[in-house]
């Protein structure tokens, strides 16, 4: 069995699973924000429910809308805080607290390797970095786990992504990604579970396979998952509160594809609007104006997405009737960020550094564009009206090339501002 | 169940924000969120079209967000039912939870024009094009999710188990 199989029939209780068949599973954590949430709530108590099935692993974060953007926003956020205290939850995230909930998760140790976790966003695919199996859901799958702490599942079919060679410089997991999507396109993957391995996989860090893990749903994909090696443990240990258990693809597994990628001579990758597909290398994206960069949100807002981004604009300075915004995905990234001098760095640079939410990544608040306006953002979708006006538009990229997009007031690349 | 309208056509890969923007997620009211049903997409949509209308669409329908928004605002605002050659999968999954009927079918999603009156019976999954003739059959919806249907959504599938024992 695939390492997706193993998990999934851990978590039904059988011995064997395969891909097609229906299964019922337990699950680990159920998630929801802001704005999926609240409908959840509202199933739940017409279900007549009275308590969640298990306090510690119905997990609410407000980070959209939040800190409150208006009064409806505010009305909603309130509707996670009335239940969290009516049911005495364990993890509920006060602004304060708060953080992208992606980032947040894995950071506080309440996802790991080996569970099932489902979320109502579809970025819940985040946590496959951790060797989860993990996957985003609406508001009702959400009411329906928080009741009885299952959900059902097709198990779906895995697909196999080789990336060999050695990254060049400035090429981070977001580049990988991109070039994945670009190649499969936005429904390459479309009910498939992406299990992405190969020497270069191997040498990445955490915060990079979070980012990859966390864009497999802009492939279409139900799932994406990195086997845990030596790294993975690293991070964990003494991270997560549930003893973690590791599994591995077997001998046996079988793919529905294996697509193997030379990561050697790739180059940051940009995707223009309005798909993530539609991605080629920076050095291809010739003259673009742009108005707004957003560093941040639940794909690259991790602490070593700032220090590149702050390596970059060290001693730079954001270019005139830009905006800059550097949003850390946490308070601890964000705390983390302040001790290295990176928030000083994007402070002298003349960027806003903001509390964490995930605000503009979708068109929320903190960062709308106008008609017209373009945004290079570190974000995940690039779709038509994303990130404010229907008529604005969005180019996807990593954070070192969002940094030297910021200063030099068009896509670049971060070998023409450092070195 | 037979459900008979009006073919309102749609390009591939709308995605979420498109069939609702995040601008309108403040709030989860149903009648509120059909006023804005397919905005970005066709800001006249909901002006256009009377209830019982379909949404034909290309491959990978409702693709990006999460959102159940998504189908709330479709169904809210009339529309009888969703063709086309693929959907985003939590997309489908939130439109058999919530009790919006969706069809797998691209030569139906190819033929059909803006304008055609269509009718498809939900039980069997035929589409037929009215103003053309033509008949199609929709892919078979798994027996699980059919169970789903027959229950009144996920919801109330569970409420049956639970009645069951």
């Amino acid at each position: 069995m695939t390492i997706t199989e193993k998990i999934l029939a851990a978590h039904a209780g059988l011995p064997r699973v395969e891909p097609g068949q229906i299964i019922n599973v337990r699950v680990d954590v159920a998630l929801g924000n802001d704005i999926t949430a609240p409908i959840a709530i509202r199933e739940f108590k017409q279900a007549g429910a009275n308590r969640v099935f298990d306090r510690s692993r119905v997990v609410l974060v407000p980070d959209h809308f939040a800190p409150n953007k208006d009064i409806l926003s505010a009305e909603q956020c309130k509707v996670l805080r009335d239940f969290a205290r009516e049911q005495d939850l364990e993890h509920y995230f006060e602004i304060g607290e708060m953080g992208v909930e992606h980032a947040l998760l894995p950071e506080q140790g309440i996802v790991g390797p080996g569970d099932v976790v489902i979320g109502a966003d579809s970025h819940t695919c985040t946590y496959g970095a951790l060797g989860a199996f993990s996957t985003g859901v609406g508001s009702t799958d959400l009411a329906a786990a928080m009741i009885t702490g299952e959900a059902w599942f097709k198990v779906p079919e895995s697909m196999k992504f080789v990336y060999t060679g050695k990254l060049g410089p400035w090429v981070e997991g977001k580049d990988l990604i991109l070039a994945t999507i670009g190649r499969i396109g936005v429904d390459g993957a479309l009910y498939r579970a992406m299990e992405f391995t190969g020497p270069a996989i191997d040498a990445l860090g955490m915060d990079d396979r979070f980012t990859m893990a966390n864009m497999a749903i802009e492939a279409g994909g139900k799932s994406g998952i990195i086997a845990p090696d030596a790294t993975t443990r690293a991070y964990v240990e003494g991270r997560v509160k549930r003893p973690p258990t590791y599994y591995e693809s077997g001998p046996d597994a079988r793919y529905r594809e294996v697509i193997e990628i030379d990561c050697s001579r790739l180059r940051p990758q940009v995707a223009f609007p309005h798909l993530p597909s539609n991605t080629r290398s920076v050095d291809e994206a010739g003259t673009v104006a742009i108005d707004q960069v957003v560093i941040g949100s639940c794909t690259n807002g991790r602490i070593e997405d700032l220090r590149r981004a702050a390596r970059v604009m060290r001693g730079q300075r954001v270019a005139p009737y830009v905006r800059c915004l550097v949003i850390p995905a946490t308070q601890e990234i964000y705390r983390q960020a302040l001790q290295e001098g990176l928030i000083e760095v994007f402070l002298d640079a003349k960027a806003a550094v903001s509390t964490p939410t995930c605000g503009p990544c979708l068109g929320g608040h903190m960062g709308i564009l106008a008609k017209g306006e373009r945004a290079v953002a570190t974000t995940n979708r690039n779709f038509v009206g994303r990130m404010g006006h229907p008529e604005s538009e969005v180019y996807l990229t990593n954070p070192a090339v969002a940094a030297a997009s910021a200063v030099l007031g068009r896509i670049a690349s971060p070998e023409e501002v450092a070195a | 169940m037979k459900l008979t309208g009006k073919a309102w056509k749609f390009g591939a890969d709308v995605d979420t924000d498109a069939i609702i923007p995040a601008r309108r997620l403040n709030t989860s009211d149903p009648a509120e969120l059909a006023k804005y049903c397919m905005e970005d997409a066709d800001p006249d949509f909901v002006r256009k079209m009377k209830a019982g209308d379909l949404i034909v669409a290309g491959k990978n329908f409702g693709c990006g967000s999460s959102r159940e928004h998504a189908p709330i605002a479709i169904k809210a605002a009339g529309v009888s039912c969703v063709i086309a050659p693929s959907f985003a999968r939590i997309f489908y999954r939130n439109a058999f939870n919530m009790g919006l009927p969706i069809f797998e079918c691209a030569e139906a999603a190819a033929d059909i024009r803006e304008g055609d009156e269509v009718t498809v019976d939900a039980g069997t999954g035929v589409i037929r094009n009215a103003t053309t003739g033509a008949e199609y059959r929709a892919a078979p919806i798994p027996p699980f999710m059919q169970e789903l249907i027959a229950d009144g959504g996920l919801m109330a599938h569970l409420a049956k188990k639970a009645r069951a024992g």
